[in-house]
């Protein structure tokens, strides 16, 4: 018997590499990747080919005479039909129009999400609930209404909303408050209630026990909320046509007239240097943030 | 019926994830028909060694046998054996007939013969009125007994539980011990049972395995193990409350620390001479002698009593024996009062005396 | 009790309860921004929309009502300052602006409208099923305790943090039939092969879909791993015990135990789909010709090019509709079911 047990199986089953159901799976990712990937590799190539190369070569192949000129053209010299000041306009405009809008729908929203977590008042649920149809609501329901509120409410105040950055980050609070109300206030409730009764014992306020109790716990969600506003609103195109005049159009809305274009010889390269520059920002952000981000898509996804 | 010894037999098991060692070159032969009870607080490789065993974790060196077949590299399936889980893993969108026919019409067994195993399932475990519910509309108990019915239909001669009854309230609990050993009374095939319950591991068990970080601390009844544990840390591991542990010296027969000195008389001990060296002695909080029994107890010492939990049945006395917290139970009924002095007797003979570097059993 | 002690209870309750609206006022306060934005956006300016998709508004809204002096009500009061009658007339209302649903007639008769529906159908239908099946294949896939996890996700994900204007110029060039796979298949000895959806006004649809698919599908395959890896790991155990095959434990063992997020992943795909809009106008304008033309395209020109707001209006009160008809039965089977069981 013991001689017999030292041929017998011992330890773990023997397993080969390069086993059936293991190339199937690993070469059906590795073709899904490719195909995932794909699209990012065409736009850097093509951004760094020259025209001619362009024309001649192929569209997946490297370039053989690498350049940056594409770059810097769809940086600084490129012509959309109204001027030729490159995507450089679009891209400061798009960090003006970003860094209001981030701050103030976060602001809100997190505000917002505590007092439904924590402070809940008669009829709170109803405007919740409402809220969160909102979001399913199409946009072109309420853009033109929306138009109407801005001038209506620039008017009262005296100064011009529609059409302006102030305007525009208005619109972008509004949009993200769903989203961004349900992050918080589930992140809230999900942080134990004896902290926040605690507190109330000891004679805290709804503003106090806020920034002094809830924030310091909840910066994670603040940087998911970051995550996705930035990218959300970095990539945002139609609001940006319909709330903003051509010299403070954002980075999309520049891009597309300026790929779109329809005069002048087509620049290829340019289109696609100008291309991944736009979508640069969201990129960096998605590649240094990795799980967080797919925390902030997630989220919406997680029901209330 | 089987030529081979042991039911399920286990040879130099190893288990490693990564640099972390699970289970330690691990022997273990279970008997046909035996109910073994793997023992172990949590992280202790006990729920580890049972997914070795049903094939659901891959041993890292060793071998399993179950009748006799080496079926290390076998699938689970393969293996004639039946789980019960935790969780009970019971299918929830199947009815309790679709979950006990599952496995045995994706094997392509003949509907008759699945018929009857399902009868006989239901009717050993009396869950014939529920065959039809889903197993969201059933209570923890009768989750339960599904589950069990799941490993049942299979037909095998090896039962696996693992912490079958940790999701349950206490009274259920202690209900459904009771029938998990009348159906082993029945169907008398060899389980093998994962739990942290020692409660539960005393009553079920024909043997139990003590585990502590991927070893077998002691293999025995659960005679043995209470009154006898193999080394300090199942002696300390089971009962309830705990032994009571002293630091002293073993010295010309006799447990000595400070004034107190117990003659070892009676003392059964492991080997034919002890040397005197450092030792521990264990004294079970049942086993001191009070009351009027004290006069025929072979040691006598006084003792001040400091604290008493009432427990119903029982009383809790805390007293203090050379200079060391001391722990003693009495009857429910008996009168004490804190600070009164007690007389109380201890017989070495019931207790155990542990090396104290090594703790083991002397 | 004394009465003292009562005294003093009652006396502290009154001057402690405060009226009902000045209780928890600064959770309140710190409401009125969503409060406002529900009340002023998502139901007022919805509610606006519907409305006036029934007027004959163009380059501006019409008025909705005007008065009618003709119609006016003599109505007798009493003067207060010297107890004589007086009448007062109350205004009639009358409104010429309103013209019924001549809009949405004028809608279902354009033919680049029911182009566009038609676009929406295939594009919906599709991108739903195939997001759905992908992204459960992908997430099942990498749910195998393979090698390089991470990086698999992470290419697979990476699309859906570009907005739709890249995606949409990406596979514009990529789709070029001049330089793009075309030719580059073509260069490759196959002369006659063809693929130009975006030239091609019968495929247009299923290049938009590409890019779409592309863009959306790492979303649902998070969604789908998410919802794979709650799921109990005895249950996978137990279907090994009995010796079912992987892919059966999944097709009718997690896949029904996968309907929430099969929910979720359905309402979240549909709102998509209905607000396509980005990816057409940086794909193809809604051409060639108007073969890919999509509602929130058609709604954007009426409004805002064609000086045709109420026919604007009322498409987007269609889109609206289409929206309510996936939303109310998830609402329903999400929330109404829950309060029953």
């Amino acid at each position: 018997m013991s001689d017999a047990t030292q041929f017998t199986p011992r330890g773990p089953r023997p397993r080969r590499i390069f086993s059936a159901p293991n190339i199937f799976l690993y070469g059906t990712l590795t073709v899904v990747a490719a195909y995932y990937a794909l699209p990012l590799y065409v736009m850097i190539t093509t951004s760094l080919k020259t025209m001619d190369e362009v024309r001649a070569g192929n569209i997946f192949s490297l370039p053989t005479q690498w350049t940056i000129e594409p770059w810097i053209k769809a940086w600084a010299t490129a012509c959309t039909g109204i001027n030729c000041d490159g995507l450089s306009r679009g891209f400061w405009n798009s960090v003006r129009i970003l860094i209001p809008s981030v701050i103030l729908s976060i602001s809100i929203a997190s505000v917002n999400g505590y007092a439904l977590a924590n402070w809940r008042y008669k009829g709170a649920e109803f405007f919740f609930a409402v809220l969160m149809i909102g979001a399913f609501i199409p946009y072109q329901v309420m853009l033109y209404p929306i138009v109407l509120v801005l001038r209506a409410v620039g008017d009262f105040f005296g100064f011009q909303l529609y059409g302006t950055l102030g305007g525009l980050v208005i619109v972008h609070t509004i949009f993200g408050m769903p989203i961004l109300t349900l992050l918080f206030r589930n992140y809230f409730s999900s942080l134990p209630e004896e902290l926040f009764k605690a507190a109330r014992v000891d004679g805290a306020g709804f503003w106090r026990i806020f920034f002094q109790v809830m924030l310091p716990m909840s910066l994670p969600i603040f940087v998911v909320a970051m995550i996705l506003q930035v990218t959300g609103i970095w990539n945002d195109f139609l609001f940006g046509v319909i709330y903003t005049k051509p010299d403070i159009y954002p980075m999309t809305v520049q891009l597309n007239n300026i790929v779109n274009s329809v005069q002048g010889t087509k620049e290829y390269n340019v289109n696609m240097a100008a291309t991944l520059l736009t979508g640069l920002v969201p990129l960096v952000i998605y590649f240094a943030s990795g799980k967080l981000f797919v925390r902030g898509v997630a989220a919406g996804a997680v029901k209330g | 019926m089987n030529t081979n010894n042991f039911s399920v037999q286990i040879k130099d098991l190893d288990l490693a994830f990564g640099p972390v060692k699970v289970l330690r070159s691990l022997d273990l032969d279970i008997n046909h028909g035996e109910f073994l009870v793997l023992l172990g607080s949590s992280g202790c490789g006990k729920s580890t060694l049972l997914n070795c065993i049903a094939g659901l974790l891959e041993p890292t060196d060793g071998q399993i046998f179950i009748n006799g077949e080496n079926v290390t590299w076998k699938e689970p399936s393969e293996r004639g054996i039946g789980m019960v889980f935790q969780s009970y893993a019971l299918y929830p969108q199947m009815t309790v007939e679709g979950n006990l026919t599952f496995g045995l019409r994706n094997a392509r067994m003949p509907k008759a013969e699945i018929q009857k195993r399902v009868a006989r399932a239901a009717e050993i475990l009396q869950i014939e009125p529920l065959l039809q519910r889903k197993p969201g509309a059933l209570s923890g108990g009768q989750r339960q007994r599904v589950a069990s019915g799941r490993a049942l239909v299979r037909d095998v001669d090896v039962f696996l539980f693992d912490e079958p009854l940790s999701n349950l309230d206490a009274k259920l609990r202690a209900d459904l011990r009771v029938e998990i050993k009348r159906l082993h009374e029945q169907l008398q095939n060899t389980m093998i049972y994962v739990t942290h319950d020692q409660i539960e591991a005393m009553t079920l068990a024909d043997r139990i395995a003590i585990m502590k970080g991927g070893n077998i601390m002691q293999l025995g009844t659960p005679h043995e193990i209470y009154n006898k544990p193999l080394n300090k840390y199942v002696a300390d591991f089971i009962g309830s409350p705990s032994m009571n542990f002293l630091d002293g010296e073993f010295k010309g027969g006799a447990f000595v620390k400070g004034d107190v000195r117990l003659p070892m008389k009676g003392y059964e001990f492991q080997a034919a001479q002890t040397p005197d060296q450092a030792v521990t002695i264990g004294i079970r909080p049942e086993h001191v002698i009070t009351g009027e029994l004290v006069a025929n107890a072979p040691v006598k010492m006084e003792a001040k009593v400091e604290l008493i939990e009432p427990m119903g049945s029982d009383t809790l006395v805390w007293v203090r024996v050379a200079g060391e917290p001391f722990r003693i139970r009495v009857d429910g009924q008996t009168q004490l009062r804190n600070r009164e002095t007690l007389t109380i007797g201890i017989d070495p003979a019931r207790a155990s005396l542990f090396a104290r570097e090594s703790e083991v059993r002397l | 009790m004394t009465v003292a002690d009562t005294g003093t209870a009652s006396a502290t309750r009154v001057h402690r309860r405060r009226p009902r609206i000045l209780r928890n006022l600064a959770s309140k306060t710190a409401s009125i921004p969503m409060v406002a934005t529900v009340l002023v956006i998502f139901i007022g300016c919805t509610l606006w929309t519907v409305i006036y998709s029934f007027t004959k508004s163009r380059l501006l809204p019409v008025p909705l009502f005007e008065t009618m002096p003709l119609f006016s009500i003599p109505v007798p009061h009493l003067l207060a300052s010297d107890g004589s009658w007086d009448f007062t007339l109350i205004t009639g209302l009358k409104s010429s602006s309103f013209v019924g649903t001549d809009q949405y007639d004028r809608l279902w008769g354009t033919r680049r409208w029911i182009v566009s529906i038609g676009n929406l159908g295939i594009y919906g239908l599709c991108s739903m099923t195939f997001s759905l099946v992908i992204g459960f294949t992908l997430a099942a896939l990498l749910d195998r305790k393979i090698r390089f996890e991470n990086a698999f996700r992470t290419i697979i994900l990476y699309p859906f943090a570009l907005s739709f204007i890249v995606t949409g110029l990406v596979w514009q060039w990529i789709l070029n039939p001049n330089f793009g796979i075309q030719k580059v298949v073509r260069d490759l000895g196959f002369e006659n092969f063809v693929f130009d959806p975006l030239y091609n006004d019968k495929y247009v649809v299923y290049g938009i879909l590409i890019a779409g698919l592309w863009q959306g599908t790492g979303l649902v395959m998070c969604l789908m791993l998410a919802g794979i890896r709650g799921i109990d790991e005895d249950i996978w155990k137990a279907s090994r015990v009995e010796g079912i095959p992987v892919w059966k434990t999944y097709v009718m063992i997690v896949i029904p135990m996968m309907r929430p997020v099969f929910v979720t992943s359905v309402v979240i795909i549909g709102a998509g789909i209905v607000k396509v809009y980005d990816l057409v106008v940086a794909q193809t304008s809604g051409g060639p010709g108007i073969s890919s033309q999509m509602p929130a395209l058609y709604v954007m020109d009426k409004m805002f090019k064609d000086q045709n707001l109420a026919q604007g209006f009322a498409a987007s009160t269609v889109m609206l509709m289409t929206v309510a008809i996936i939303l109310i039965p998830w609402a329903y089977f999400e929330f109404g079911r829950k309060k029953n069981v």
